[in-house]
């Protein structure tokens, strides 16, 4: 039995391989806050299905996700819960502002209201929109996998807080 | 010998709080002692915020409180604000509005259905009323622009007139709907790790409910007739014939069965609107207070004047003070609204209904499994965007 | 019917009720603070009246008017099936009896109120904030208090319980 070893053999960098692997396995946090949250559900429904990019796989626990939505307002009651949960999350570790609330506060330019969720971490993709549609969270997946493609593992930093 | 409780926190992040609610539990093994909810975790500060803004302006806000039903939001607001400046509204207005309330009221319902029984359990149910809410969302992006927030009602009517399409859709919806509930009833009715999971748990009794002011289905579940729609009716519901189911129990399952007769009796209201659609103007004939139609404030130099006067300066209601309600599918919702004669609302208090339904979750829940509270929390259909504002 | 609960309650409280009103086909009863709490009970337990369901209960704040804090509440007979909207001005103090044992529903409201108007409810069994966090200065409802609030223009910090 001959083997076509040329065929079956990828050459690539460690990073590469890393990078390809996690881009097709985040998994999300279901960690909804507001009104986008629905849309984040229906993103999981079989109208949208996620979970055709790798990503169905939605947590409950901070522990096993990788990816925290934050979908919808942040209050200044909720902000240390989000914070909290956030560093219990493991690295590698990515976060999408899912909604105008999330991305600047929205509307509710209000005595308790955090005005934009990059106030407290880091954020890597904002959604915009009032609640963005469903597609739009598959856009902003997709915006996300491009820029884990990109990382090195020098850039990632083991030091969580911003 | 002594004893202790132990206490456990849920939430605020927790997948079966539907949002961000915190409870407190006191437990003894499994049993629950005593259960204290925290909330105000999006507190947004809703009703400072409709003070500082025109009665126009403030309609965006009212989408947001009840997330899963902007429409009768919108609604119960317009109500209040017509009332406050005598405003009649035509008919085929009014009938739009139910048509569109009642659309809303099946997809809340419907998202209810699916997340109740994907906690406990029941995965399958999740998907299938999924599948017909995007339809219902379908319908109400395709005449509002927008699938949750639609501020689609306006003070006078609505944004813009219905057309055929638009009943063509609702007709072919209203017709293949009841066999999609007997899909469901299917699943779940009958089957018996759903009834053991939901009856007699969750149990509040006639008296107690109407004591912590408890609206909605789970005030019906427990066997109580109120009805907004049908004890102080608005829109013309007055019109159109349904029924309200009742229970008997005042269980999880009893509400179940309830919001499940509600979805036929919206189905049928929704077949005798959109046969029965008068034609007509869908704004009301108030030019001081009613904004412009938007073909003509697109043509019409005058309208665009009156556009941006109303828009931009808002009316000055009389000075009064005024109370309108809506049967919203989580129970009456009410704005209170006191106008100081200025065209910002001096005092914009909303009435949520969850808030209150949610206060006699520590009554229902006492007693019971930890695993009930799951149930509980879910029967009730709390919403936190509504309950803290 | 409704007139004749009027009547009633008229001939019982005559002298501490300040005004009765009927606008837009709602009745508002303008009572006294020192007998707010009798009729209440009155309109809850009195068989003619049975107001059993308490919809609505929440402060109003006149600001420059003395006194300065209204609490209105909002009541409906699930037999008869009207409505009825009773509302106090509160004396020189911020200070008021609780209907919590009148109603249950009152307890998170009148929670409530305390959170947005600072209006103490006296005799409430477990009267502290509700929606907004412990460590919150101030009233958010009252009409000296800025809607954006007093730190709006600063970057939010977070700070978790161990750090504090």
């Amino acid at each position: 039995m001959g083997v076509d070893i040329e065929r079956n053999i990828v050459v690539t960098s460690i990073e590469k391989l890393v990078n390809w692997g996690r881009k097709y396995s985040v998994w999300p946090l279901t960690f909804g806050l507001a009104c986008c949250a629905l849309e984040f559900i229906v993103a999981g429904s079989a109208t949208i299905d996620m979970a055709r990019f790798g990503s169905e796989v939605a947590r409950p626990s901070p522990r096993q996700a990788d990816l925290m939505l934050v979908a919808g307002t942040l209050t200044k009651k909720m902000a240390p819960m989000v914070k909290r949960i956030y560093e219990q999350m493991a690295e590698p570790k990515w976060v999408i502002a899912f909604g105008s609330c999330a991305c600047t506060g929205g509307i509710f330019k209000s005595y308790n209201v955090v005005q934009g969720v990059d106030q407290i971490i880091p954020v890597d993709v904002y959604v915009p929109g009032c609640p963005p549609r469903p597609e739009s969270f598959l856009t902003a997946l997709i915006k996300l996998q491009e820029k884990i493609e990109k990382e090195t593992v020098k850039e990632r930093k083991l030091i969580t807080a911003p | 010998m002594e004893t202790t409780f132990m206490t456990i926190n849920m939430g605020p992040q927790h997948p079966a709080t539907h949002g961000v609610l915190r409870l407190l539990l006191e437990l003894d093994g499994e049993t629950i002692v005593k259960a204290t909810p925290h909330i105000g975790y999006l507190h947004r500060g809703v009703e400072k915020l409709g003070e500082t803004r025109t009665y126009h302006q403030a309609l965006v806000f009212t989408d947001r409180l009840d997330y899963t039903n902007g429409l009768s939001n919108n609604l119960a607001y317009c109500l209040a604000i017509e009332k406050l400046a005598d405003i009649e509204i035509p008919k085929r207005a009014q009938y739009i509005r139910v048509i569109l309330c009642e659309l809303q009221r099946i997809a809340a319902h419907l998202l209810w259905l699916g997340t109740h029984a994907l906690d406990l359990g029941a995965m399958t149910v999740l998907f299938y009323a999924f599948r017909e809410r995007e339809k219902v969302l379908d319908i109400i992006e395709y005449i509002t622009g927008a699938r949750l927030t639609p501020s689609f009602m306006r003070i006078g009517g609505v944004a813009r007139d219905v057309d055929s399409e638009f009943v063509k859709k609702v007709k072919e919806f209203v017709n293949e709907f009841p066999k999609r509930i007997d899909e469901y009833e299917t699943l779940l009715t009958e089957n018996i790790i759903w009834k053991k999971r939901t009856v007699g748990i969750g149990v509040i009794s006639k008296e107690e409910a109407i004591s912590y002011g408890v609206t909605g289905p789970v005030l019906r579940a427990s066997g109580v007739y109120y009805d907004v729609r049908k004890a102080h009716p608005y829109s013309s519901y007055e019109d159109f014939d349904f029924f309200v189911p009742l229970g008997k129990n005042g269980d999880v399952y009893d509400r179940y069965l309830v919001r499940m007769q509600e979805l036929r009796q919206s189905n049928r209201i929704i077949s005798q609107a959109i046969e029965g659609i008068p034609e007509g103007p869908f704004k009301a004939n108030a030019p001081q207070v009613v904004l412009p139609e938007k073909d003509d404030v697109q043509t019409d130099i005058a309208a665009l004047i009156r556009q941006f006067k109303i828009a931009q300066g808002g009316f000055r209601p009389e000075k009064a003070e005024v109370y309108a309600s809506v049967e919203a599918p989580k129970g009456e919702l009410g704005f209170y609204i006191v106008s100081d004669g200025s065209e910002k609302p001096f005092r914009f208090r909303i009435r949520p209904p969850s808030f209150l339904n949610l206060s006699a979750l520590p009554r229902m829940i006492e007693g019971q499994m930890v695993a009930d509270v799951i149930a509980t929390i879910g029967s009730i259909d709390i919403v936190l965007g509504e309950i803290d504002r | 019917m409704i007139s004749d609960k009027l009547d009633k309650i008229i001939k019982n409280f005559g002298t501490y009720i300040a005004a009765i009103k009927e606008e837009k086909g709602e009745r508002t009863i303008l009572v006294k603070p020192e007998a707010h709490k009798e009729l209440l009970r009155f309109l809850r337990y009195d068989e003619e009246m049975s107001y059993d369901m308490l919809i609505d209960l929440c402060g109003v704040d006149y600001l420059g008017e003395n006194p300065r804090f209204e609490v209105v509440y909002l009541l409906r007979s699930m037999r008869d099936g009207d409505r009825l909207r009773v509302k106090v001005r509160l004396n020189g103090e911020d200070e008021i009896e609780t209907v919590s044992d009148l109603w249950r529903a009152a307890d998170w409201l009148e929670r409530e109120t305390y959170d947005m108007f600072g209006i103490r409810f006296r005799n409430h069994p477990d009267l502290r904030r509700i929606l907004l966090s412990d460590d919150f200065s101030g009233h958010p409802l009252r009409k000296d208090f800025p809607a954006e609030g007093f730190d709006f223009d600063k970057p939010f910090e977070v700070k978790l319980e161990e750090e504090i």
